[in-house]
């Protein structure tokens, strides 16, 4: 059953369909030898397409994400990752000229079905940016907001304490606990997504979505987040767009190539690093091109 | 691959040639830098000297006005010459003029022709003032009290020095006589002169020496507040509604064409859509406060559209995916997080387009608040004046003392306008601060 999911979940596109020799078995390996724990298939992409007006962002992308495990999204700029990332949460409803096609599924729940809320949508599905953004509110109020709209807490003493469990969760407690009423935006860039993130996980999300969550921070930050980013997939399912293959290949544990709005190859992270199918994945991670 | 690009290196002009044509290309571009940073300041002295000598020209015209010569003079309010069943009918004035004549030792001839000289020396205003005493107080009569009043606006232009004795007699209303007697008045003392109070708490009046400007402070205050109630929420939320929630397609481009076109008609255009629609068609009093607050709101509307909604273009869009991000909702969005970032723009762009109502005249002249108004409107639909149109009409007065009040009265105008930008800059520095 996991193996015919994740076959499925295989890129579809004509080139890599002629090397795509024996995927299951090969990916029922790498697993083994990897020891990961994965857990089911949380968020299920078929056929999905992006145009942006006249232009086409991503073409027929399926993909199969896990629930308690990092997927990261690599490729060279413009090759439709963050786009694909966008789709999960609906952000591209906010574009007036994207249109999105094809079905994600959550938990066997068509997200693109017009009877899904968006607004609830982006309550279980978390984002974090590329650059931190902060509400430029107090800390706490930054924290606080997502639950008070969403009527996550009925008192003060309740919303005082999922701030206080968010932001321990993030991180980020030891170092903002006597400051919670000075603005969020006086904090250091990596403390500011940290901050970002522990706002994301106040609303109780199922899927946190990154997009490229460190390129704007300095190297210590950076292994702050992904150390953070680590202890968070023992509860969430996180997706992250990423430039640096460096980082995929230290914080994911599935790997998905994109490259001119097509999603290349996917599988275990160790495998598309050290054994890529794809010549373009290979040229890409090898770094040739990107 | 890096070769394809550089050229052999014979094939390079010499470093000395290239640096001297570099050399040479620099002193260029500094010569540029400094004339345009030349065209710069010089623009800025120039700007700075039209605005001294317009500030000056207004003040020095203008400070006379807030400077009053007042008379006090006893009084003695003969029973025989005064009618207790009329008092109205009293000629309080005839009586006043005795009492000046007696203190400059002279008596009034069988024509009353010194009587009336006198009368043209002294204001009106304590022969009002005695009336209005002996009315509250009617034992007063057969008694000797002191009123204090201004004199005559021309005797106050002599004592300012605008009126010499050199002065031909055509170009001055005072003789010879009158003015003798205006000495003498002051060095007896009965004259002194102080800050003109009365400037700021009376309202116009035909007598130069009683007009004030508190009718045309309160009527524009009254005006702008209407003003102000109408077209900043308004004008604040239909840009909201258009930058963020109307949908981006050729309908909303033409409405916005339509909106920066408005806020360039001419205003007097506005003044005539007020008179047809807000008093020929809706019945909304003229010359009232009301009226003229809706006209200048209507024409404030364009304005304060266009600083919102180029506020909320300005406020990342970070905020908004961060928002959006945790779910909030699109209305949420924009009132928790998008507008109270914009919100010291939208308050300079209301401050700015309300400082510009402020001194509007010619819509106002449409709507009929040209009318003289001796007094502060009571309500928002009673008939008022403005300061610009106070200084209008004071300009068109005849009377030389006008001329000095208009001046004053635009003093007023720009101090009113002054506070309104002060206002505008500490909101500003308020909001700012909160977020």
């Amino acid at each position: 059953m996991q193996l015919s999911q994740f076959s499925g979940s295989r890129m579809t596109s004509q080139h890599d369909a002629a090397q795509a020799h024996a995927p299951g078995v090969h990916i029922a390996v790498n697993r083994e030898v990897a020891g990961h724990v994965q857990g089911k298939v949380k968020l299920r992409a078929r056929n999905v397409e992006v145009f942006y007006g006249e232009k086409q962002a991503l073409f027929d992308v399926s993909l199969d994400v896990r629930d308690n495990a990092v997927t990261a999204l690599i490729g060279p700029s413009g090759c439709g990752k963050s786009t694909f990332l966008r789709c999960i949460n609906r952000m591209n409803d906010t574009v007036a000229i994207a249109r999105v096609s094809g079905t994600i599924e959550i938990d066997g729940e068509n997200i693109n079905d017009r009877a899904v809320d968006p607004v609830l949508l982006r309550a279980r599905v978390g984002m974090v940016f590329q650059k931190p953004n902060p509400f430029p509110k107090t800390i706490f109020e930054n924290v606080a907001y997502g639950p008070r709209i969403h009527g996550l807490a009925t008192s003060k003493s309740e919303l005082e304490g999922v701030v206080e469990s968010s932001l321990k969760r993030a991180g980020l407690w030891n170092e903002v606990a006597d400051r919670l009423h000075q603005p969020g935006t006086g904090l250091s860039g990596g403390q500011q997504q940290r901050l970002v993130i522990a706002r994301a996980i106040a609303v109780n999300p199922e899927v946190i979505l990154m997009d490229e969550p460190c390129s704007a921070l300095d190297p210590i930050a950076t292994a702050k987040i992904e150390e953070l980013i680590d202890e968070l997939r023992t509860q969430y399912c996180l997706v992250i767009v990423t430039h640096s293959m460096a980082q995929a290949a230290r914080v994911s544990q599935e790997t998905a190539f994109f490259h001119l709005g097509r999603l290349v190859e996917t599988g275990p992270t160790g495998e598309i690093f050290t054994n890529p199918r794809d010549t373009r994945t290979q040229d890409y991670i090898t770094g040739r091109f990107g | 691959m890096t070769d394809a690009i550089l050229a052999p290196a014979a094939a390079r002009p010499e470093a000395s040639a290239r640096n001297a044509a570099m050399q040479a290309r620099l002193k260029v571009r500094r010569g540029q830098e400094m004339r345009f940073k030349l065209y710069g300041r010089i623009a800025i002295v120039t700007a700075l000297m039209f605005l001294v000598l317009l500030l000056g020209r207004i003040i020095h015209q203008g400070y006379t006005t807030f400077i009053d010569y007042r008379i006090s003079i006893p009084v003695t309010l003969d029973a025989s010459r005064i009618d207790k069943a009329d008092l109205g009918g009293t000629n309080f004035d005839m009586i006043v003029a005795d009492a000046v004549l007696a203190k400059l030792g002279t008596k009034d001839d069988d024509f009353g022709g010194a009587s009336t000289k006198v009368m043209q020396i002294i204001s009106n205003d304590l022969g009002f003032q005695l009336l209005k005493q002996v009315r509250a107080d009617p034992s007063l009569i057969g008694k000797t009290i002191t009123v204090t009043g201004p004199v005559k606006a021309d005797a106050a232009l002599y004592y300012k020095g605008e009126i010499k004795r050199s002065t031909l007699p055509e170009n001055r209303k005072l003789d010879d006589q009158q003015l003798d007697w205006l000495d003498k008045l002051k060095s007896a003392g009965a004259v002194s002169s102080g800050f003109n109070i009365s400037f700021l708490t009376h309202s116009d009046s035909t007598e130069p020496e009683q007009a004030g400007v508190w009718g045309a402070v309160v009527g524009s205050a009254m005006m702008l507040f209407v003003t102000a109630l109408l077209a900043v929420p308004v004008g604040t939320l239909a840009a909201v509604y258009l930058e963020e929630f109307a949908p981006k397609n050729r309908w909303t481009d033409v409405i916005e064409v339509n909106i920066n076109n408005l806020a360039a008609v001419p205003s007097i255009v506005y003044g005539l859509l007020g008179l047809a629609v807000f008093i020929n068609w809706l019945g909304v009093p003229r010359s009232s406060p009301l009226v003229g607050g809706l006209v200048l709101a209507l024409m404030a509307l364009p304005t304060v559209i266009i600083a919102t909604r180029s506020a909320l273009k300005a406020v990342p869009p970070s905020i908004r995916e961060a928002a959006l991000g945790v779910g909030a909702s699109k209305t949420q969005t924009v009132f928790h997080h998008v507008l109270p970032l914009a919100m010291p723009g939208v308050m300079t762009g209301a401050i700015l387009s309300l400082a510009h109502a402020l001194g509007e005249t010619a819509p106002l002249l449409m709507i009929g608040m040209i009318s003289f108004v001796p007094g502060a409107p009571e309500n928002l639909i009673s008939s008022a004046t403005v300061l610009p149109v106070q200084v209008f009409i004071w300009e068109n007065a005849s009377e030389r003392a006008f001329h000095e009040r208009t001046a004053g009265a635009i003093i007023v105008l720009l101090v009113f306008m002054i506070l309104m930008n002060l206002t505008a800059i500490m909101l500003r520095r308020r909001f700012e601060r909160r977020w």
